[in-house]
């Protein structure tokens, strides 16, 4: 079962939300980031080359300009390597654990699993960014040395969305965004066995 | 919660039997190792499993049955299955179907003791896991933060969540021993089913090349008792060190570099020397448009010029020996490229000892002069160091010690910039030496802690260092039970140098930045390669 809904991110790019159901026990949220634009890749190289042609008129040195072109092609592909994420997919197993895939533009895939023992808590972090607040949901993992303490934070997308937003299904209005709700689902699925299984059986209407 | 079991892909196109394996209670989880084909008697099964229990610590039993029904099989098969979970009772009892020819599969897990609640299921829902059973069982778990309390032997695997499964089939090794194509009591399916070798020699070769590991590992162990990744990374260091070291070696003797490079030392040294005589000159004069103290500055140009001139003239008398010295440091680097640097960096250490010294008696007068002055600076003040309670108190001097104090304190204020100025002059040449010493330090360390063995068995194969796992969820209907693909997921490059990095001897600086500019302005001298547990003078 596949349901698709599209955002935009806090520089204004589309998202694209894809959401599968595999079964009562695993579910699969894909969020698709905006691709690299032509004209961003277009602007950079232009600048870049009109920079070494500038130092090429004062140095009179034909090696400025085939280190600008190594420059640009070497930076590019870094770029799509290792910056540059084109979808980040978020798999919840119940009792297994939580599975976040980074692919990135290159087509590298970096996966971290996190088994269920080791979250702590899911939580929703406020932040302010630059002039307006940003909410993204985080999971808190347990410190096997201090019961009470938090080892680490994960984002769990590194792209977060803006502001909860309202969310119109055919059904009815639901204020609450997908990724809070995704928070209950989360919470459920980690603490109590039987109200899991009842609100993973019901169809989503939450969304 | 969800019953996960985890069953070896290799086992998937395997005969009807029995599967045996680990049950973890704690996380619902059954861990499959093999299946156990007809016909067997159930008696030597559990010998089996009792002797793998006593070889490897790990409590085996039998899960449940397997059913794969080929094309015109009959009914009964499944009837006789269900009859097994009589003479082998455990709870739960699995049985998995595959259908023939189909990716369908089917599974149940039934409890017979438990009394059925009202509302909850008799049968758990399962979840199947496939893992590849050789790569599971060759990788070794790197986890995030590993506690150092935690023992290689522990009494029982108390490892949780996905380190259990790694741990059953870590410990569970002589379960694999026998095969379904060998003549013992038991037949059984494992990974070592897939692969069998179609030529003889092969085979022979595979069973030889048991005995020589242990033998190799053996002779290892008597070596040092590190671990054998760290042993191997040892080693691989130690050759390629060597083998750059032949290599240069080679270069060295090819086009017979040695001489025109000896003859090519001395003028080098002179020209050095020469520079730094400009330099002398210039600092007696006006440098950089600075006005000095005649008497002074003429006294210490002289005497640095003398120093100077003592240390070409010890040049000379040594220009006979370079090249059969250089011969020989050359000789020396076919122990290593790490011992040529170093006796590289040992020679240039002799030859620039010249700008030592200057350093040397540089900062020492400045230090005097800095130390004179802040005493000054007090009495001019009224006050003075007590040195019983390390701090400034008052002292009300006489009039004669006063006026002879704030004099000295004049003269020595005036020549300051004097004494500073070479100071400063003979410290950055100090540490322009220094700075070259050390990058050859660098590339030693590099060479020399760096885990090649590691890198290299995380490019060509990286199941074997792990840092954790990643699921795939394969086809799945409606109404069938939840299969995923467990999957290693290999260390990063940056962990794997970071974890098996060998121990480095003596590369780091003993201060911090802080200190260190602390220490040149007040004069102090810096030793760049003393260690922290030295003696201090």
């Amino acid at each position: 079962m596949e349901d698709e809904r599209s955002f935009s991110d806090i520089c204004g790019g589309r998202l694209a939300l894809q959401r599968r159901y595999y079964s009562p026990s695993c579910r699969e949220f894909c969020l698709s980031c905006p691709r690299l634009s032509l004209r961003s890749l277009t602007a950079v190289t232009c600048a870049v080359w009109l920079a070494a042609y500038g130092l090429f008129t004062l140095c009179e040195n034909s090696m400025i300009l085939s280190a600008a072109i190594f420059i640009t092609l070497l930076g590019l592909l870094g770029y799509l390597h290792f910056v540059k994420i084109d979808q980040e997919t978020l798999l919840i197993i119940d009792s297994l654990g939580i599975q976040m895939t980074s692919s990135y533009a290159s087509g590298k895939e970096s996966t971290t699993f996190i088994e269920m023992g080791k979250v702590k808590d899911v939580v929703i972090n406020e932040a302010i960014y630059m002039q307006k607040v940003i909410y993204y949901l985080c999971i808190l993992l347990e410190d096997p040395v201090e019961p009470h303490g938090i080892s680490q934070v994960v984002p769990v997308f590194q792209v977060s969305t803006e502001q909860l937003s309202k969310v119109f299904s055919p059904k009815k209005i639901c204020y609450l965004s997908p990724f809070s709700a995704f928070l209950l689902l989360l919470r459920f699925s980690r603490n109590v066995n039987s109200s899991c299984q009842d609100y993973l059986r019901t169809p989503d209407s939450y969304f | 919660m969800v019953l996960k079991a985890f069953f070896p892909t290799c086992c998937a196109s395997a005969d009807s039997g029995l599967l045996v394996g680990r049950w973890v209670p704690e996380q619902s989880s059954a861990v499959v190792l093999a299946v156990v084909h007809f016909p067997f008697i159930p008696l030597q099964v559990k010998e089996l499993l009792a002797q793998v229990h006593q070889a490897g610590r790990v409590e085996l039993a039998v899960l449940g049955t397997w059913c794969h029904r080929r094309q015109g099989a009959e009914e009964s098969l499944g009837h006789f299955l269900e009859g097994l979970g009589t003479i082998f009772s455990h709870e739960p009892w699995l049985q998995l179907c595959r259908e023939p020819g189909s990716k369908l599969w089917s599974c149940k897990a039934t409890r017979r003791q438990v009394p059925p609640r009202r509302g909850a299921p008799y049968e758990d829902q399962v979840m199947l896991v496939f893992y590849d059973q050789r790569k599971v069982l060759l990788s070794q778990l790197h986890p995030p933060a590993a506690l150092p309390d935690r023992q290689a032997g522990d009494a029982a695997p108390s490892a949780g969540g996905l380190a259990a499964v790694f741990d059953t089939v870590a410990r569970s090794e002589a379960l694999f021993r026998s095969d379904r194509f060998d003549d013992g009591p038991v037949r059984l399916s494992h990974w070592q089913s897939e692969g069998v070798e179609a030529s003889i020699l092969v085979e022979l070769a595979k069973r030889a090349s048991g005995p020589v590991c242990v033998l190799l590992t053996c002779l290892l162990s008597l070596v040092s008792a590190a671990s054998a990744c760290r042993k191997a990374n040892v080693l691989v260091s130690v050759l390629l060190d060597v083998a750059l070291g032949l290599a240069l070696l080679s270069w060295l003797r090819g086009k017979d570099r040695i001489g025109p490079l000896a003859e090519a030392l001395v003028p080098v040294a002179d020209h050095v020397a020469e520079e730094l005589q400009h330099l002398l000159q210039w600092l007696m004069g006006a440098p950089a448009g600075l006005k000095m103290n005649r008497a002074l500055d003429q006294v210490l140009g002289r005497f640095f010029l003398y120093h100077l001139h003592l240390w070409i003239s010890y040049i000379h008398l040594m220009s006979p020996f370079i090249e059969r010295i250089l011969w020989h440091v050359g000789l020396s680097a076919c122990l290593g490229l790490t011992v040529a640097l170093s006796i590289l960096s040992d020679i240039i250490a002799l030859l620039t000892f010249h700008i030592y010294c200057f350093y040397v008696y540089g900062a020492r007068l400045y230090c005097l002069k800095i130390c004179g002055l802040s005493s000054l600076w007090r009495l001019f003040r009224g006050k003075k160091w007590n040195v019983l309670r390390q701090r400034v108190d008052s002292c009300s001097y006489d009039l004669d010690q006063l006026f002879i104090g704030t004099l000295l304190f004049t003269i020595l204020v005036f020549l300051l910039p004097t004494t500073a100025l070479y100071y400063l002059v003979f410290t950055l040449l100090r540490l322009l030496v220094v700075a070259v010493q050390g990058l050859m330090h660098l590339l030693v360390d590099l060479i020399n802690s760096l885990p090649l063995y590691s890198l290299g068995l995380r490019l060509c194969r990286p199941y074997r260092l792990a840092a954790g796992v990643k699921f795939r969820v394969l086809e799945h209907e409606a109404g069938r039970p939840l299969r995923l693909l467990m999957q290693i997921n290999p260390l990063p490059y940056g962990r794997v140098v970071h974890t098996y990095r060998l121990p480095s001897y003596g590369c780091h600086p003993t201060h911090s930045w802080g200190s260190l500019c602390r220490k040149l302005f007040f004069g102090e001298l810096i030793y760049p390669w003393r260690q922290r547990g030295d003696k201090q003078d």
